[in-house]
């Protein structure tokens, strides 16, 4: 059954399609790259899936449930309870340690728990880390430090736009590593990417141009091979 | 969690924190001032004002008419001296600052060892200073001085409380500079065969008519007239509480009010709820305001008021406007900050929430710095302006509690509104 299906799914600014007549279905578990040029509607698409806007347009269904046409403060709970957000600029608060950057995301959520955020910072390899603030880490260690604080809450969609983005390629394998293990795990990932070997890691990888989607790959064949950390 | 985030927030944005303290600070202790001074400079103010004379003067009910039409004259109509004391009874007693009883009358002056053997004179008796004790215990000290603070003496005052003294007069200027009379001069008095010697103890310069009287104690008046326990008129300094249409309403005819009505204008302080209860005690007596003092009073004190009011309100207006700024300013700059909380699941109700109770929280800080310094700068005031030490009315307290809460949440609302409609989406892609 899929978690999340996109029926002719628009969005429109003005004259610009922006998404034009989406389709798309995703079954849960799955591990789904977006990728296309700057401008194709990438951001717009992660955006409606995770709750932060709506299609004007067209149907997206989330885990059985139409949000299509929601109130801002269904979305923003739909939100907390089923969708984990990584963001190319990890957009850490800069004042508060790591631990309790995690821990924010627990207290809109339910209640903040240390103990259960350094748990969640150990699975990313921060344990040693968690009480230093953001301007400590380096970049690697933030996008980690943001990976933990999406999944403290055990979202159904882990949703990330460019996550990898601003990391040098030692870092950008360790965090394709983690999401391989939470793949294993049965997290629905969905990632938006620039990098065509981090596209190629995912199961499934669908192109968008202009605002359509043009290529739908199944990579299951050849799923796991690129990006393998030095050792595994 | 919640609690150290809103700490570290206002660390980290101390600058505009202290700026909106410092906002809060001016406009508290601006508004905490003029509410002191204006809640409690009523009083300053009238007694400030009182040296311009009596507001009420209490005739016979006979002789008022005559002695308005034909200016200072002398009648045959009197009131009592025993009556005098219990204007202190009257449910506003306590209201009536000063008073003094009024003898007029008229007695043949002759100077010893002049050719001047007799001209008539006015001579008004009257208390000059007056001691007693009241029935309640307390003590009471009035008399003429009280109510001519503005009077030019030349000598000295009499002392009504001196026993030596009955043998003193006072004169007024004019009437000494047309009988070439000179402080430490002996004159006589007489009437109807009564004779006495007195010395001048001080010339008065009072600027009206008065000037052309002899002025004595009031006992040495009665025994001159032969008109003992009798006296003609009391002048009165009251504080007073301005007119308004009920009591220009009970002024014309008390008895055309509700009793309802009637009660309400009974218990203020109006003129003419004080004249009105003078009466109840002075036998024959009609209690006449006078007019212009009594509603300057009125008025002046409307206008301070007002002014105060004013001050307050553009105070505030001011504040507000500076912390909306600001505030606004600091979630501006804060948008991705918060637009994450958004992304994380946070409310809009949620942020507000946090935004508020920094905002709150340095607003109470800043409050409690200003309401201090209002009450140092009301004391200023008090004593630069009005002389006078202010009392501080806890209600002020409240007022600006509420005043400051208003300019908070209204200062606000730019912010609030700002907050309610940012878009996660619009910060978090920031490339
Ligand atoms: N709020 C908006 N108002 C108007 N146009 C918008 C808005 N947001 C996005 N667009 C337009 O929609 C199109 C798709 O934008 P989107 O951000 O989804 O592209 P993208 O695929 O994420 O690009 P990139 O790879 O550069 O991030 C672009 O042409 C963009 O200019
Ligand atoms: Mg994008």
């Amino acid at each position: 059954m899929p978690i999340l299906e996109l029926k002719n799914v628009s969005k429109i600014y003005g004259s610009l399609k922006a998404l034009n007549d989406i389709n798309l279905s995703v079954n849960a578990g799955d591990w789904l790259s977006i990728m296309g040029p700057s401008g194709s509607g990438k951001t717009t698409m992660i955006n409606i899936i995770g709750c932060m806007d709506t299609p004007s347009t067209g149907n997206v269904i989330l885990d059985g449930v139409d949000i299509s046409k929601e109130s801002q403060s269904n979305l923003t709970r739909i939100r907390r309870d089923k969708i984990g957000l990584i963001f190319q600029q990890f957009h850490l608060i800069n004042y508060l340690t790591a631990v309790e950057n995690v821990m924010l995301a627990q207290y809109y959520h339910s209640m903040p728990d240390e103990q259960e955020a350094l748990e969640a910072l150990e699975k990313v390899g921060l344990k040693e880390r968690a009480y230093h603030l953001p301007s400590q880490l380096s970049g690697g260690e933030q996008q980690r430090v943001c990976i933990a604080r999406a999944l403290i809450n055990s979202p159904q969609i882990l949703l990330g736009d460019e996550p990898t983005g601003n990391l040098d390629e030692e870092n950008e394998k360790v965090v394709v590593d983690i999401f391989r293990r939470l793949h294993s795990e049965g997290v629905t990932i969905i990632i938006v990417t620039h990098d065509p070997e981090v596209g190629d890691v995912a199961q499934r990888k669908i192109i968008l141009e202009h605002g359509r989607v043009i290529q739908d790959i199944d990579q299951r064949a050849t799923f796991g091979e690129a990006l393998k950390l030095k050792g595994a | 969690m919640f609690s150290r985030m809103i700490l570290k927030t206002l660390i980290k944005q101390k600058s505009k924190m202290l700026m909106i303290a410092f906002t809060i600070i001016l406009g508290v202790s601006l508004s905490t001032a003029m509410l002191n001074v204006m809640l409690g400079v009523g009083d300053k103010v009238n007694r400030e004002l009182k040296i311009y004379g009596a507001n009420i003067n209490v005739k016979h009910k006979d002789a008022a008419i005559i002695s308005e039409l034909y200016g200072l004259g002398v009648n045959d109509k009197f009131l009592y001296e025993d009556d005098i004391l219990k204007l202190k009874t009257i449910f506003w007693g306590f209201n009536i600052l000063d008073f003094a009883p009024i003898l007029e009358g008229r007695v043949i002056l002759s100077i010893p060892g002049t050719n001047n053997t007799g001209s008539e004179v006015f001579i008004n008796g009257t208390w000059i200073t007056k001691h007693a004790v009241l029935s309640t215990g307390e003590d009471l000290n009035t008399g003429l001085k009280n109510l001519r603070t503005w009077w030019d003496i030349q000598g000295e005052w009499l002392d009504g409380n001196d026993e030596n003294d009955k043998n003193f007069v006072m004169a007024g200027k004019s009437l000494a500079e047309k009988f070439n009379i000179h402080v430490g001069d002996a004159i006589r008095l007489s009437k109807n065969g009564v004779i006495k010697n007195f010395v001048i103890k001080g010339i008065f310069n009072d600027g009206g008519n008065a000037d052309e009287i002899i002025l004595t104690d009031l006992t040495v008046a009665q025994e001159l007239l032969n008109l003992s326990g009798k006296i003609s008129s009391i002048e009165i300094s009251a504080l007073t509480t301005p007119d308004n249409d009920l009591a220009r309403k009970a002024a014309q005819n008390p008895s055309s009010l509700s009793p309802d009505e009637y009660e309400t204008w009974y218990c203020t302080a109006y003129v003419s709820a004080i004249c009105h209860q003078i009466q109840e005690v002075i036998r024959d007596g009609v209690a006449r305001a006078v007019r212009q003092v009594a509603e300057s009073e009125g008025t002046i004190l409307n206008k301070t008021t007002l002014l105060m009011i004013l001050i307050t309100i553009l105070s505030s207006i001011g504040s507000a406007l500076a912390i909306s700024n600001l505030i606004t300013a600091s979630v501006i700059e804060r948008s991705q900050e918060l637009g994450l909380l958004k992304a994380l699941g946070a409310f809009n109700y949620q942020i507000i929430f946090l935004v508020l109770s920094e905002i709150i929280l340095t607003g109470l800080f800043g409050g409690v710095i200003g309401y201090f310094l209002g009450i140092g700068f009301a004391q200023i005031i008090g004593q630069t302006i009005f002389s006078a030490y202010i009392e501080i009315s806890h209600i002020v307290i409240l007022i600006t509690g509420a005043i400051l809460f208003l300019v908070i949440i209204t200062g606000s609302i730019p912010a609030i509104r700002y907050l309610m409609a940012l878009k996660p989406t619009e910060v978090l892609h920031g490339k």
